[in-house]
């Protein structure tokens, strides 16, 4: 399955104190199974908080949030969540992580270690099993920690911002990594990004946030066949058409982070 | 990067012997050890020296401070061990000092790790529970700043003379820092960690077990090595006062009999136990808690 759904999805910081932050506001959205979604934005305009809230390591403030149709009410195995800063546990294998979720679960070592190599070897990294974070690139650290997703079933991969740290030419070639992936194991994806050529480049649909508070300003296939040229007037036109609809907003949250830094200096 | 760059930096390095032939992978850390052992010879050589010097020129009262060919040969006079003041016994061994130096290694070994256990629980308790943190940090907070040489007449009427009060000093001296220690750095585990399990399905006591320990076990051990000279003056203040055996107590025994040369012999050999138990432990930390290696342990 791998549906998501957001209905009326609100998200208030610090209620009822007096630095009240509203994330997000009125968000509806559909995610179909096996949809490559990706969520673009101006700074702070509240699209971690989205994942996380699909994630279900926060709750809502309003409205409510749906994996195959059953109320998202807390973390949970099936929807696996990739972070931007490297969260790999230092004190284990890429192995053993890749394992965790299932030694979470019970599993067996001996089985345990057999399915972890399985999903390594997906992800091109079969020889560095034994390896431990420290000793791996950061592009490799974001591929054991897709494996250790992969491994434990889920059936939606959330992923937040997951390239950002990486330079440029690792980027392009994690990007085709997780298009591969994707294609070939039929989950459902919903990537943040801040990058317009990367949202154009994998996702079958972007949607655009507005400035804080978030709320959906615009949601657009992408109607290109994969694999897709950057270079080429189709391309041109949708990043085109994404960079319009982006100036705007990342002037109006540039506006409001002033305006809210001059309110605090204005209270302190 | 960085894993890339770090994985150069422990590569081998292949160093070219003056004749041409590649030295071996092991050939430059032999050579960084013999460096060291070089400038660890010329401090100490450069002190004795000196002290020599003023002995034999007379600019010192060799009687209060005996040059160091002195006091070292005292170790020869080892009937000054067995005397009942001292309250050593005579092992099978010919070496009585080891026996002296043994107890004061063996009570501050104890009281470290009965202290890393208790501390680590108490610690863990009191970040897992609320109500047990309520209760327990105001009264650990209040105790951890006294020094472990207070708690020596307490000590001494609670568990009378012998190894069992030297190994409380240490104990105390420790424990109520690592309590606090270990509820702070459970409280400043990485929050991505925390997020990671359970995104993965952990319950909470699985983060508990399966993530904040081994997160901050590392940052406890470098605690304890840090304490680690502190529980060695606790333990020979502790045998100095009033416990009577061990290397503290040599100590008291030269002063008590006017021997100079014993006490030097006591306090070198107190520095070098010291540095070698450090030594030790920082070698155990390496063995542990190896996927620290990138960062300088």
């Amino acid at each position: 399955m791998g549906t998501l759904t957001c209905a009326g999805v609100g998200k208030v910081w610090g209620v009822g104190t007096d630095r009240e932050v509203v994330a997000l506001e009125d968000i509806d959205l559909e995610v179909r199974h096996g949809e490559f979604v990706v969520v673009i934005g101006p700074s702070g305009c509240g699209k971690s908080t989205l994942l996380k809230l699909l994630a279900g390591l926060e709750t809502p403030t309003a409205g409510s949030l749906l994996h195959n149709g059953r109320p998202i009410t807390g973390p949970d195995v099936n929807r696996s969540l990739i972070f931007q800063q490297p969260s790999l546990y230092p004190w284990l294998s890429a192995r053993d992580n890749v394992a965790f979720g299932l030694k979470l679960q019970g599993m067996g070592r001996g089985e345990r270690k057999r399915q972890a190599e399985e999903f390594l070897r997906l992800v091109g990294l079969r020889n560095f099993a034994g390896k431990h974070p420290h000793e791996l690139s950061g592009g490799m650290q974001q591929r054991v920690a897709i494996a250790r997703a992969l491994c434990v079933g889920a059936d939606v991969l959330l992923m937040d911002e997951p390239f950002a740290a990486l330079d440029v030419q690792t980027r392009y070639q994690m990007q085709s990594f997780l298009l591969d992936i994707w294609q070939g194991s039929g989950r459902t994806v919903v990537f943040v990004t801040h990058h317009i050529d990367e949202a154009v480049y994998l996702a079958d649909r972007v949607i655009v946030l507005t400035a804080r508070p978030g709320r959906v300003l615009d949601s657009m296939p992408i109607d290109m066949a994969r694999p897709r040229s950057v270079i080429g007037e189709e391309f041109d036109r949708y990043r085109a058409h994404f960079v319009g609809r982006l100036r705007e907003e990342v002037a109006r949250a540039f506006q409001e982070q002033e305006l809210v830094e001059m309110l605090d200096t204005r209270i302190k | 990067m960085i894993g890339r760059l770090e994985a150069n930096a422990a590569a081998p390095v292949v160093v070219a012997a003056p004749d041409g032939r590649r030295g071996r992978a092991v050939w430059p850390r032999v050579r960084a050890t013999a460096q060291a052992a070089v400038w660890w010879v010329l401090s100490i050589g450069l002190v004795v020296a000196a002290w020599e010097a003023a002995a034999a020129l007379g600019l010192i009262n060799a009687i209060i401070l005996p040059p160091p060919h002195e006091f070292i040969g005292e170790i020869r006079n080892q009937a000054q061990f067995l005397m009942p003041a001292v309250g050593v016994e005579r092992t099978g061994a010919n070496f009585v000092a080891l026996t002296a130096i043994a107890a004061s290694v063996q009570r501050v070994l104890v009281g470290l790790f009965l202290a890393f256990v208790a501390g680590v629980l108490t610690g863990t308790l009191a970040f897992y529970f609320e109500i047990v943190r309520k209760l327990t940090l105001p009264m650990v907070t209040l105790l951890a700043p006294i020094a472990p040489v207070a708690w020596i007449p307490l000590a001494i009427v609670a568990f009378g003379i012998g190894d069992w009060s030297a190994i409380f000093v240490v104990f105390v001296g420790i424990y109520f820092t690592l309590t606090l220690a270990t509820v702070k750095a459970m409280t400043n585990v990485e929050p991505v960690y925390l997020d990671a399990a359970r995104v993965l399905g952990a319950s909470r006591v699985q983060v508990m077990a399966h993530v904040v320990l081994p997160a901050t076990i590392p940052a406890l051990f470098d605690l304890v090595r840090m304490n680690l000279f502190g529980a060695w003056m606790g333990v020979l203040a502790a045998e100095m006062v009033g416990v009577n055996t061990g290397l503290g107590a040599i100590v008291m025994v030269g002063r008590q009999m006017m021997n100079m040369n014993l006490t030097f012999l006591g306090m070198a050999m107190i520095g070098l136990v010291g540095y070698l138990l450090d030594a030790a432990f920082g070698q155990v930390q390496r063995r542990v808690l190896w996927w620290r290696r990138a960062t300088a342990l």
